[in-house]
């Protein structure tokens, strides 16, 4: 049986972490335990942020919080909402996807740089990370960034440990930057495209200066996912503007007069505007309770269709795409078939497939990560001994984050 | 003015110079190498002037494999490199060393791809800030980074500094636009690390490379994001009776929920010095002034005008003096982005960078005033205040030693002043030689080491830019 360790303090985390170091037994960074795919993962102990819990610092004036890493996701936001403030990259929630349950926390959210919609305009997780405190493998407590928004004073330590996964340190605390939320929201609906047309349609809506701030399409196969199947027939190009409502309204114009070149235009309103995007986010359209292979793969705007049309000519698959094309959520109908979705990858000017949900057996049996090349991997395998050195954290089994 | 340390070259390599050189050569097609020591002083020093040292060599490469080449060869033998923008840095972060090879982008200046579906450019590292902007501009797209330096730095400097500007406010700095870079590790292994796709997998490299002042290795080529250029801009210009109102101004502004593209402060020595180069039409009887600048539609301006204005009001704003036109909107920008040319015939100067939480604004140019006061200066403040981050331009004669080193002294207060009000040392010009001695008053013993550390997975022997960043004395052994 796995122990769950879960420290009150950065010294107490340390005295863990040493003595775990002496005894040579691996730990398991857990933050929520939403990417948890089965209990223990393999048996290592668990290192749990859930005690290192509150809002340390919160300046509206200044756009920054600072967190400890345990810190519900939904008490961060609770806070923030009461500002009318928000985190600009939306980050996702994948416990339906996964069918996991936990809670998220704010630690995991910059362990894993989970970044929503509005990641491909605002910047990810990483890019709003200003600072962090971390408890390294040997035990060492380290701050590194701080708490500005402007600040290149030595290293950028903080974006290593965004996207880590759990797998260079222990992340105590983290100083963020945040976003008003915008006074309004409106989405912008162009039916019936084809994939390569709806790429064409979000490219143009992207060269306007009309500030989409989320732009995605939805296949036919799976618009009926989306806001109860209250999208128009067809397939469904959405287009989000966001801000104060004047100028909504007059982008809003500019944008649907564009579209109407492509295909029949329709608006959503804000309400269904909020929970059509935070369904995207959360994708919400393979949440369908099986354990058939999901991948998450992000390539050039323009590559994301080819990518699945040269799938499909192969194998079954279902798609959708956000960032105007360039994160391609794929579900198979069988196999993940890692080989094939990496070579059409490479073939169509590179990017990375990161297989998110699949069967515990056969998650174990696929390069779930994007192998990235010797020159690369030497490098991550140097930094990881820099903060690890005894190679104590043993990344999360689960989903395949191991550096 | 000669008090920040450089590391002692190495003997045995300043011995074998002529034998470098002569490899060098062989390495490099002609005119690709300068080592006549007369041709060797335009490289000795960048925009930190006080301080010069001619280097062994430099290596002006054409090609992503000739810097291999010759990164090959140093590390091979131990010889320090020095990477070269265009050497606009304020920090010091690209003077070289006796015993150093200076790699210089200069040659590497040409726009590879430019590719509006996907809203990328593909350049080499040599090629100018301004030139991406230029190249993409007549079709409606523009690079956000612009640095003040904009028209001579390149976009390889920028990535080395991780570098800012006026407008960063809204569209994030250098390492917020950049989607990958191809770059020569120390043993001269290519990588292409990030590219067209928006994140990159496995840990963020790329992160830890953009703003490492080039001493992880050298970028060759970047690929940055392009965005469609707002439908219009329009600063509005505030003068105040005090700092402090300014500063109030500006954080009720962010606290609003209103996010302008830029919010400049100048205080009243930096009006005058401006306005007398300028002419843009500061008022002469304010003791601070913003610009604050909007874009969008016209009714997107008009809304986000009139609550600013209202805004403004609330704290005594003096004046008010809105952009009729493009001509007029180019005035008010032209006094701010004259500011340190400006500065530099009145006086010498050292400009600081430190950023500071934006409530700590007033309290620090208070601060700021009283260290200058008692080493019996003068300063000029100019700063980007949406952000916090701030340059004091401290003035000073250069021909004066003991003044010079009161500057550097006052300068070094200030930017303790701004790291002890939670702080940093530096918000976009780097830590170069100029900060290096200062980095133990942000960072504890610990966590330097884990910085050093890191830098040691890249670079083991310390042979890339070696005399910057981190303090000389502590390091990891070779």
């Amino acid at each position: 049986m796995s122990v769950i360790h879960d420290p009150l303090s950065e010294e107490a985390t340390s005295r863990i972490i040493r003595a775990a170091v002496a005894a040579s037994s691996p730990l398991e960074i857990r933050g929520g335990g939403t990417r948890t795919l089965s209990a223990g993962g393999a048996g290592h102990d668990i290192l749990s942020s859930a005690s290192l819990s509150g809002i340390v610092a919160y300046n509206p004036a200044e756009m920054t919080m600072t967190a400890k890493s345990g810190t519900p996701l939904d008490d961060v936001e609770a806070a923030l909402s009461e500002c009318r403030q928000m985190l600009s990259f939306e980050p996702l929630d994948v416990r339906a996807l996964l069918g996991t349950g936990g809670i998220p926390t704010i630690g995991g959210v910059f362990a894993t740089n989970a970044s929503g919609p509005r990641r491909f305009v605002a910047g990810a997780a990483r890019d709003s990370l200003l600072g962090v405190r971390f408890v390294n493998g040997s035990g060492e407590i380290v701050k590194a960034g701080g708490r500005v928004m402007k600040n290149v004073t030595g290293l950028d330590l903080a974006k290593l440990m965004a996207g880590s996964f759990g797998t260079l340190a222990f992340m105590t605390e983290v100083t963020f930057r945040l976003l008003p939320v915008p006074e309004t929201a409106l989405t912008v609906v162009v039916s019936d495209l084809n994939d390569a047309q709806a790429a064409a349609a979000m490219a143009t809506a992207m060269s306007m200066s009309v500030e989409v701030s989320g732009a995605a399409h939805l296949p036919e196969s799976v618009r009926g996912r989306f806001l109860g199947g209250r999208l128009a027939d067809g397939a469904a190009t959405v287009l989000r503007l966001e801000g104060l409502s004047a100028s909504v309204s007059v982008r809003a114009e500019k944008l649907t007069a564009a579209m109407a070149s492509f295909g029949p235009v329709g608006t959503l309103d804000p309400a269904d505007t909020a929970q059509l995007w935070r369904e995207i986010r959360d994708v919400h359209a393979f949440a369908d309770g099986t354990a058939r292979p999901v991948w998450r793969i992000s390539v050039a705007p323009t590559a994301g269709h080819q990518l699945v049309a040269a799938l499909r000519l192969e194998t079954g698959v279902d798609a959708f795409y956000d960032w105007q094309g360039g994160l391609v959520w794929l579900r198979m109908e069988a196999d993940p078939e890692a080989e094939l979705v990496r070579r059409y990858i490479k073939a169509l000017g590179g990017g990375h497939a990161t297989l998110l949900r699949a069967a515990a057996d056969v998650m174990a049996a696929t390069q779930v990560t994007q192998p990235q090349g010797e020159a690369i991997e030497a490098l991550n395998a140097r930094i990881k001994e820099k903060f690890d050195p005894a190679g104590i954290f043993a990344g999360n089994v689960a989903t395949g984050a191991r550096y | 003015m000669e008090q920040i340390g450089f590391l002692p070259p190495k003997a045995a390599v300043l011995a074998r110079r002529d034998e470098i050189v002569g490899d060098l050569l062989d390495l490099l097609p002609e005119g690709c190498l300068v080592h006549e020591p007369r041709e060797l002083v335009p490289f000795e020093t960048d925009a930190f002037v006080s301080y010069r040292r001619v280097p062994l060599a430099v290596a002006l490469p054409e090609t992503t494999a000739q810097v291999a080449a010759v990164m090959k060869y140093c590390h091979r033998y131990g010889i320090p490199v020095v990477p070269r923008g265009a050497g606009t840095s304020l920090a010091g972060g690209a003077i070289p060393q006796e015993d150093a090879v200076v790699i210089g982008l200069s040659k590497m200046s040409r726009i590879i791809d430019i590719d509006y579906a996907n809203r990328t450019a593909t350049v080499q590292a040599g090629v100018t800030n301004l030139a991406i902007s230029d190249a993409v501009s007549p079709d409606g797209y523009f690079y956000a980074p612009d640095p003040s330096s904009q028209l001579a730095c390149t976009i390889g400097g920028n990535i080395g500094m991780n570098s800012g500007g006026a407008h960063c406010l809204k569209y994030g700095v250098t390492t917020n636009n950049l989607l990958g870079v191809k770059m020569v590790l120390v043993d001269g292994t290519v990588i292409e690390l990030g590219g067209k796709a928006l994140d990159a997998p496995g840990l963020d490299l790329l992160g830890i490379v953009c703003g490492s002042e080039g001493q992880l290795g050298i970028v060759t080529e970047a690929t940055v994001r392009l965005i469609a250029k707002p439908e219009g801009a329009r600063p509005v210009l505030f003068g105040f009776d005090s700092s402090e109102d300014a500063g109030a101004c500006v954080a009720d502004i962010i606290g609003a929920g209103i996010i302008p593209v830029a919010i400049e402060f100048m205080d009243r020595p930096a009006i005058s010095i401006c306005e007398a180069f300028a002419g843009a039409g500061y008022p002469d009887d304010v003791e601070a002034l913003l610009i604050v600048e909007v874009e969008g539609s016209e009714t997107e301006m008009d809304d986000m005008l009139r609550a600013i204005i209202e805004i403004a009001r609330r704290h005594g704003v003096k004046v008010v003096k809105e952009s009729q036109s493009a001509t007029q909107a180019a005035l008010i920008w032209k006094g701010r982005k004259s500011a340190f040319g400006a500065t530099g015939r009145v006086a010498d100067y050292i400009c600081m960078d430190g950023t500071v939480p934006l409530s700590q604004l007033p309290h620090v140019l208070r601060g700021t005033a009283e260290i200058i006061e008692r080493h019996g200066l003068r300063v000029a403040n100019v700063f980007h205040a949406g952000d916090g981050n701030m340059h004091p331009l401290i003035l000073f004669n250069a021909n004066d030693p003991e003044d010079a080193a009161r500057a550097e002294q006052a300068g070094n207060e200030i930017l303790k002043l701004c790291v002890d009000v939670g702080g940093c040392l530096t918000g976009e010009h780097g830590v170069g030689i100029e900060k290096r001695d200062l980095m133990r008053h942000q960072y504890a013993e610990v966590d330097l080491n884990q910085q050093m550390a890191v830098r040691a997975a890249f670079d083991p022997q310390w042979i890339l830019n070696p005399s910057k960043v981190f303090p000389l004395e502590g390091r990891p052994a070779a």
